[in-house]
């Protein structure tokens, strides 16, 4: 098992050195300037420009800067964003609360729906309750998450009056009226985004249940007149969990991504919205930074997902 | 069969009645398609919407860029049936235009990324010695972070595209080909897997012993038996394909302002919620029906191709 992981991890390290150098490369190589927004100014005279250019270290040939990167990033430094001339560690260590307050909750909260949906829609297979889930798994993920958005704004914000539509971060949770409030404000981008979780788990736990049903080994177990409530649970839930368990664990950076979008439409200033505002003013520090961050996260969720994939199923051989 | 039975008290022959043109493995599935009744009125929405974005504009002719200020933000009417925007644009218009471009980004995206997938899954199941280094990149591409990366790319090579192709089939390229390009890696593996079970199988073994070469093999043979995943994995790789182009447009990283996809009109609608909310409410449902109708149809047609399921 040891040994296992140990392969898997050097795999992932290659992996996230080479997705690295992909990033920075299409920064570098990209025909645009990242210095164009500034550049434009007219006011800015050329040699002041090469002297930006050259304090800001894009003299150098870019294979040369991305070794001077990677070196700095080993020590843990970002680099500094171009716009606000503050460490790229600090902005995102500012944003990351943020998106784990939204993103994160509303995966748990998807997650937790999703599996006791999942699990009775596969028991009462075409019962009303599972035709029910199914649409309302259907409708989840087709309907993008920027429209569920502007439809629970216009309901509930602007029609309702009941939240508020523009997320407050400033907001400091010391009381229970302080806290009502961060929940009230984090009501929609959560519900949105967990919509879009609960359908895709949901949906998944149900085709795995259905798998297992028909097995043996479930006669087997009603056959030693165990409860349906023991057979349903203990049985078969627990090994049609085990890709379930996967699946959430892969669909981490995707939600991740998902946020960008939410917290773009609700004003959550996250690590998404850190990122499009960064690419919008060209500032490569960030946006390097936060791909990497990104990918990263994908390689270790691939990771976790392989690793608990091998614990919790003993018939994986991990040679 | 009920039909045949009815028929043979009325008529005399016999013989005629029973015998049934050839079924094919597609009218199988077609039978099969009609039964799932969800997946059958998807196909009718579907097929409706697109009626509606490519007949609508010969049949409506108000223009898309009709700025009237008079008529700024209005509700449906008899002269606006869905309004207008804030520059008193025809919304009906702009969304049967806009539907064309998102139809037309899914299903080229997904053309592309099918194409790039079914081949290098059919290489990389098909040579043992191309498994390995294109199973690594497939793995690598599927590592990068997705939809950031896809607004970074669009972002940096926007400007040169748009110089090269112009405005609107230089985003139209880009768009399509950094969708495609970041999505054939689920196809490319569903191949592999076929061809490397397909590959054992006899009838290649046949092929093989009556001289045909690992072209026709790959062509001829295997690749019509991967057919029906793949084409289930198109269909719902469309309706993803078309939420990711609105997605970008919604960022405001897709079209330029003057090429209303539904997306992009959202984009434009977003900050008008409170005074003008059909503005974002008539795009956002065409995106939503159009995506839904097409996973139902995915839906059904993954029921009908299975062969487990024929009875």
């Amino acid at each position: 098992m040891g040994r296992y992981i140990l392969r898997r991890l050097l795999i992932a390290i290659p992996t996230i050195i080479v997705i690295s150098f992909v990033v920075y490369a299409i920064l570098a190589l990209a025909p645009t300037d990242p210095l164009s927004a500034f550049g434009a100014d007219p006011r800015v005279p050329p040699e002041v420009r090469a002297n930006i250019r050259h304090q800001l270290g894009l003299d150098d040939p870019w294979p040369v800067r991305y070794v001077k990167w990677v070196s700095s990033l080993a020590e843990g430094d970002f680099g500094i964003s171009f716009m606000s001339h503050s460490s790229v560690m600090d902005l995102i260590k500012q944003r990351l609360p943020n998106t784990l307050a939204v993103v994160g909750v509303a995966y748990v909260i998807g997650v937790l729906l999703a599996i006791p949906i999942g699990m009775i829609s596969a028991v009462r297979r075409y019962s009303v309750f599972d035709h029910v889930a199914t649409t309302f798994a259907f409708v989840g993920f087709s309907v993008p998450t920027f429209f569920t958005g502007i439809l629970l704004i216009i309901v509930f914000a602007i029609n309702l009056r009941w939240f508020p539509f523009i997320y407050d971060s400033t907001l400091v949770i010391d009381d229970v009226p302080s806290f009502l409030q961060q929940v009230k404000q984090s009501i929609m981008p959560i519900t949105v985004l967990a919509l879009f979780d609960t359908a895709t788990i949901a949906r998944y736990t149900r085709a795995e249940m259905l798998e297992h049903l028909p097995l043996d080994y479930v006669r087997t177990a009603r056959s030693k007149g165990l409860k349906e409530q023991v057979v349903v649970l203990r049985h078969v839930l627990r090994n049609s969990l085990i890709p379930v368990v996967t699946l959430v664990a892969l669909g981490v950076p995707t939600v991740f991504g998902g946020a960008i979008v939410t917290e773009q439409i609700f004003r959550v200033p996250g690590i998404g919205e850190l990122l499009v505002t960064a690419i919008g003013n060209g500032d490569t520090p960030v946006v390097t930074a936060i791909l990497l961050i990104f990918a990263v996260l994908v390689v270790l969720f691939n990771l976790i997902a392989d690793v608990m994939y091998a614990v919790l199923d003993p018939r994986i051989k991990y040679a | 069969m009920a039909a045949p039975a009815a028929e043979l008290t009325k008529g005399g022959v016999l013989a005629a009645k029973f015998t049934r043109p050839p079924r094919s493995l597609w009218t199988d599935a077609w039978w099969q398609f009609r039964r799932h009744r969800l997946a059958m009125v998807a196909l009718g929405v579907l097929g409706a919407l697109v009626v509606f974005t490519l007949v609508g504009p010969l049949v409506y002719h108000t223009p898309i860029d009709t700025i009237d200020f008079l008529q700024s933000l209005k509700g449906p009417s008899a002269d606006h049936l869905l309004g207008t925007d804030d520059l008193g644009r025809d919304l009906l218009a702009r969304v049967m235009f806009g539907g064309r471009i998102s139809i037309a980004v899914g299903i080229t995206a997904v053309l592309l990324a099918i194409t790039l997938g079914t081949t290098i899954g059919a290489l990389a199941g098909f040579f043992s010695r191309l498994d390995n280094p294109l199973m690594r990149v497939t793995d690598l591409f599927l590592s990068l972070p997705g939809l950031p990366l896809l607004l970074v790319i669009i972002y940096l090579f926007r400007d040169s595209l748009r110089a090269t192709f112009g405005p609107e089939l230089g985003i139209f390229i880009m768009i399509v080909g950094v969708i495609g390009i970041l999505g054939w890696m689920p196809v490319a593996r569903l191949v592999r897997a076929q061809f490397l079970s397909l590959k054992q199988k006899e009838f290649v073994e046949a092929a093989r012993s009556i001289g045909a070469r690992d072209r026709r093999i790959i062509v001829r043979h295997i690749l019509p038996n991967v057919l029906s995943p793949v084409l289930v994995a198109a269909t719902i790789g469309v309706g993803g394909a078309i939420l990711t182009e609105s997605t970008l447009s919604f960022l405001g990283l897709g079209f330029p302002p003057d090429v209303p996809t539904w997306g992009r009109i959202l984009f434009d609608a977003r900050n008008y919620l409170d005074i003008a909310p059909h503005w974002a409410i008539f795009p956002g449902l065409a995106i939503f029906l159009t995506v839904l109708s097409i996973n139902f149809i995915g839906d059904g047609l993954r029921d009908a191709l299975d062969p487990r399921k024929t009875n």
